[in-house]
């Protein structure tokens, strides 16, 4: 057992663990979406965690799954010691100021009709967290951390901010309840490059200064690095392989892995990609998904075992696991 | 191709959008020029301009010349210019979907186009759709040309977006972030499949996007937007080498790479792009510009030349030159 383990002792306990959790969505009266199936992954107090993979590969029913909206199919979500899963709707609710997320659509994820003041002191409200003015005072100051003067935006509705603005008052939202645990579902994406990075910047600053604890979610891999102190790397609702930032983008073991990396267009006319070859053809399907391994039927390195026994999700290096029958060894 | 003096705005309720303000540039046959700038900057407005393909609110400046192949796109009816568009310019967008028919079937929409511009017969555009689905990379074209659009990924129907645009061996193509809707893992494809058809037909082609990482690699030259003007054009390698326009220094700087330590800080660019109604007044980017000076504020800066040189910048103070000469 790995408790065994001497070193294990020193460890802190995660502050979120996620146990063989299986998200899957009903379509009709047959057929069933598989879009997470079977994953599992720990973070520890003060880490950032990457989820990374191609659209469709289950990373934001992941984060959905984990903030219990809607709870998944099966496996467990412990949070700091709780089973989220086997809560009810009031012990759940109780519980909601610990984990907080914020999505891709800036503007969209916050009500229109609402004013700043109201959006983000609505978490407090909800759980019935102080008084009026200790909330007011919690909002004008995460207002002010997270950049925004609370004198001209308190009054003023989300239509009026920019997109990098809009998000903004999402991690302001987030934050006023002092969650431990940050959920981000592509925070950057819809944003500029100019933006972008003002919003990477922060949420450094707003991890360092709140102790936070974050699962940050992208498929942009450049911006993953600078965030992240592990990643974990999804294909079809499964993890193929997570390991420590610098250990996967040095030397990635999983060929989907390998493949994605080598597609990243750097901004350097002298070094263009040199993508590996993966195979187009059919889009698999979560409906349908491929069996054995599901990367088979894109994958350069595939062989008859692949189609046909599921890897299993293995350490090959201390923190470093991976699911494949035929890693890359690196040369 | 060569555009003068072009003002693109719109009318509306708020104001006069000033989306495209005074742009000229040539195009020469064979070449890839990278259009890169950040959203609303005014990209697309600029090439549906090219292209004839405006809402009815927009307005076009009275002097702005759209010279192609020494035709003044401006001076043709709404009939010759649809024998233009799709035959000698054909644009491709960041939706495939967006130039699909969803209920059509992908060979009779090749069909289509090849028997409405070129005359041929059912048969022989059968033929040279299965031809063009194998020239764009696609295996098994015989039976893909009885498929659907909405049965095929996304990496796939651009390239079937991309044999229609072909089909008619256009001169200019112009490709609207034709890989920002896809997965990193087949967006190179189609960037390599976009620069080697442009290069086996001798076409022109505009690469529109926000990514100076997309367009690094794969154009011949660059133009940078900046809030509905062009700040800066050069080849793309005196671009990423030799930059001179401070805005595209800090975009380039501001893109995080694979090679950026975790956890250090990104260099932004503070503040935010200016609106298009009330632009600021002299440089556009000067609110944000960490070199500008009094003059920036006034003063608009020309998009233009050094002596000798073919890099253009709109800027008083360009990067690379000390502060002492500039002040002169
Ligand atoms: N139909 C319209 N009516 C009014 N304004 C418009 C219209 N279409 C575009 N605009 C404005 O014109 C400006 C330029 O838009 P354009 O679509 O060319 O930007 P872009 O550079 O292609 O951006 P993106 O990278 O987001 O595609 C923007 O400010 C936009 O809001
Ligand atoms: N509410 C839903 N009903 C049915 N299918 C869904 C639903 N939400 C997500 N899916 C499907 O689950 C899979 C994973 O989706 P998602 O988690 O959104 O992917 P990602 O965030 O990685 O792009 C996809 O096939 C998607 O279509
Ligand atoms: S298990 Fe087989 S198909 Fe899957 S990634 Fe490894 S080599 Fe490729
Ligand atoms: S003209 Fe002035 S403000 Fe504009 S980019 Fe150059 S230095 Fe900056
Ligand atoms: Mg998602
Ligand atoms: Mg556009």
């Amino acid at each position: 057992m790995p408790s065994a383990i001497p070193q294990q002792t020193s460890m802190p306990d995660p502050v979120l663990r996620v146990e063989d959790m299986v998200m899957e969505f009903r379509l009709g009266k047959r057929e069933v979406v598989h879009a997470v199936s079977g994953v599992s992954f720990d973070i520890y107090p003060g880490e950032t965690l990457g989820l990374v993979g191609e659209s469709g590969c289950g990373k934001s029913s992941t984060a959905r799954a984990v903030m219990q909206l809607p709870a998944p199919t099966s496996g467990k979500v412990i949070l700091n010691g709780v089973d989220l899963a086997a809560l009810n709707g009031s012990q759940l609710r109780r519980q909601r100021k610990q984990f907080q997320m914020i999505f891709q659509d800036p503007i969209s994820s916050l009500n229109p009709r609402r004013k700043v003041s109201d959006i983000v002191e609505m978490p407090l409200v909800v759980m019935g967290e102080g008084t009026p003015e200790e909330r007011k005072a919690r909002v004008r100051e995460v207002l002010e951390a997270v950049g925004l003067d609370p004198e001209t935006s308190l009054d003023r509705r989300p239509f009026q901010f920019s997109g990098g603005q809009c998000q903004r008052i999402s991690i302001a939202r987030a934050l006023v309840s002092e969650p431990s645990m940050l959920i981000c579902d592509e925070p950057v994406s819809a944003l500029d490059v100019s933006i972008q990075a003002q919003i990477i910047n922060l949420l450094l600053d707003m991890k360092e200064r709140y102790h936070l604890t974050m699962l940050f979610i992208s498929h942009d891999l450049s911006v993953v690095k600078v965030v992240c102190d592990r990643v974990a790397v999804m294909y079809m609702g499964r993890i193929c392989e997570l390991a420590d930032s610098d250990t996967l983008y040095r030397q990635p073991a999983h060929p989907y892995t390998a493949a994605l990396l080598s597609a990243i267009p750097e901004a350097d006319p002298g070094r263009p990609p040199q993508p590996i070859a993966m195979k187009e053809g059919e889009l698999p399907s979560a409906i349908n998904p491929p069996s054995g391994c599901r990367f088979n039927s894109r994958c350069p390195k595939a062989q008859d075992l692949c189609t046909q026994v599921v890897p299993p999700l293995e350490e090959i290096a201390p923190g470093h696991t991976l699911a494949c029958h035929f890693p890359l060894t690196g040369d | 191709m060569r555009v003068e003096n072009l003002h693109t705005h719109f009318m509306t309720a708020r104001g006069l959008v000033r989306a495209v303000d005074g742009v000229s540039f040539t195009l020469k046959q064979g070449v890839t020029l990278g259009l890169v700038g950040e959203s609303g900057c005014g990209k697309t407005i600029l090439c549906r301009t090219l292209m004839g393909l405006l809402p009815a609110s927009a307005k076009i400046s009275e002097r702005a010349r759209i010279l192609f192949n020494g035709q003044d796109l401006r001076a043709l009816g709404e009939k010759q210019l649809r024998a233009i568009r799709g035959r000698d310019m054909a644009m491709i967008f960041q939706d495939p979907m967006t130039s699909l028919n969803p209920v059509m079937k992908v060979g009779a929409q090749i069909s289509e186009t090849l028997i409405h511009h070129l005359g041929m017969t059912k048969a022989e555009a059968h033929d040279r759709g299965v031809e063009l689905l194998r020239a764009v990379g696609i295996s098994a074209p015989e039976r893909r040309i009885d498929q659907y659009p909405h049965q095929l990924s996304g990496g796939i129907r651009q390239r079937v977006a991309i044999a229609i645009a072909l089909a008619c061996e256009p001169k200019l193509l112009i490709a609207d972030e034709p890989t920002t809707a896809l997965d990193v893992t087949v967006q190179s494809g189609i960037l390599d499949l976009l620069r080697e058809q442009q290069r086996e037909r001798n076409m022109s082609m505009i690469l529109i996007t926000h990514d100076l990482g997309v367009v690094a690699g794969r154009t011949d030259e660059i133009a940078v937007m900046y809030a509905g003007k062009m700040v800066e054009r050069s080849s793309t390698k005196d671009l990423f080498g030799n930059t001179r326009m401070p805005y595209t220094q800090a975009l380039m700087e501001s893109i995080p790479h694979l090679d950026h330590p975790t956890h250090a800080r990104l260099r932004t660019i503070s503040g935010q792009p200016p609106n298009l109604i009330y632009p600021p007044p002299g440089c556009r980017f000067a609110p944000r510009c960490t070199r500008a000076e009094e003059r920036c504020r006034e003063e608009e800066p020309v998009l233009a030349s050094e002596v000798g040189s073919e890099h253009a910048f709109a800027c008083w103070r360009p990067v690379g030159v000390p502060v002492a000469e500039t002040a002169a």
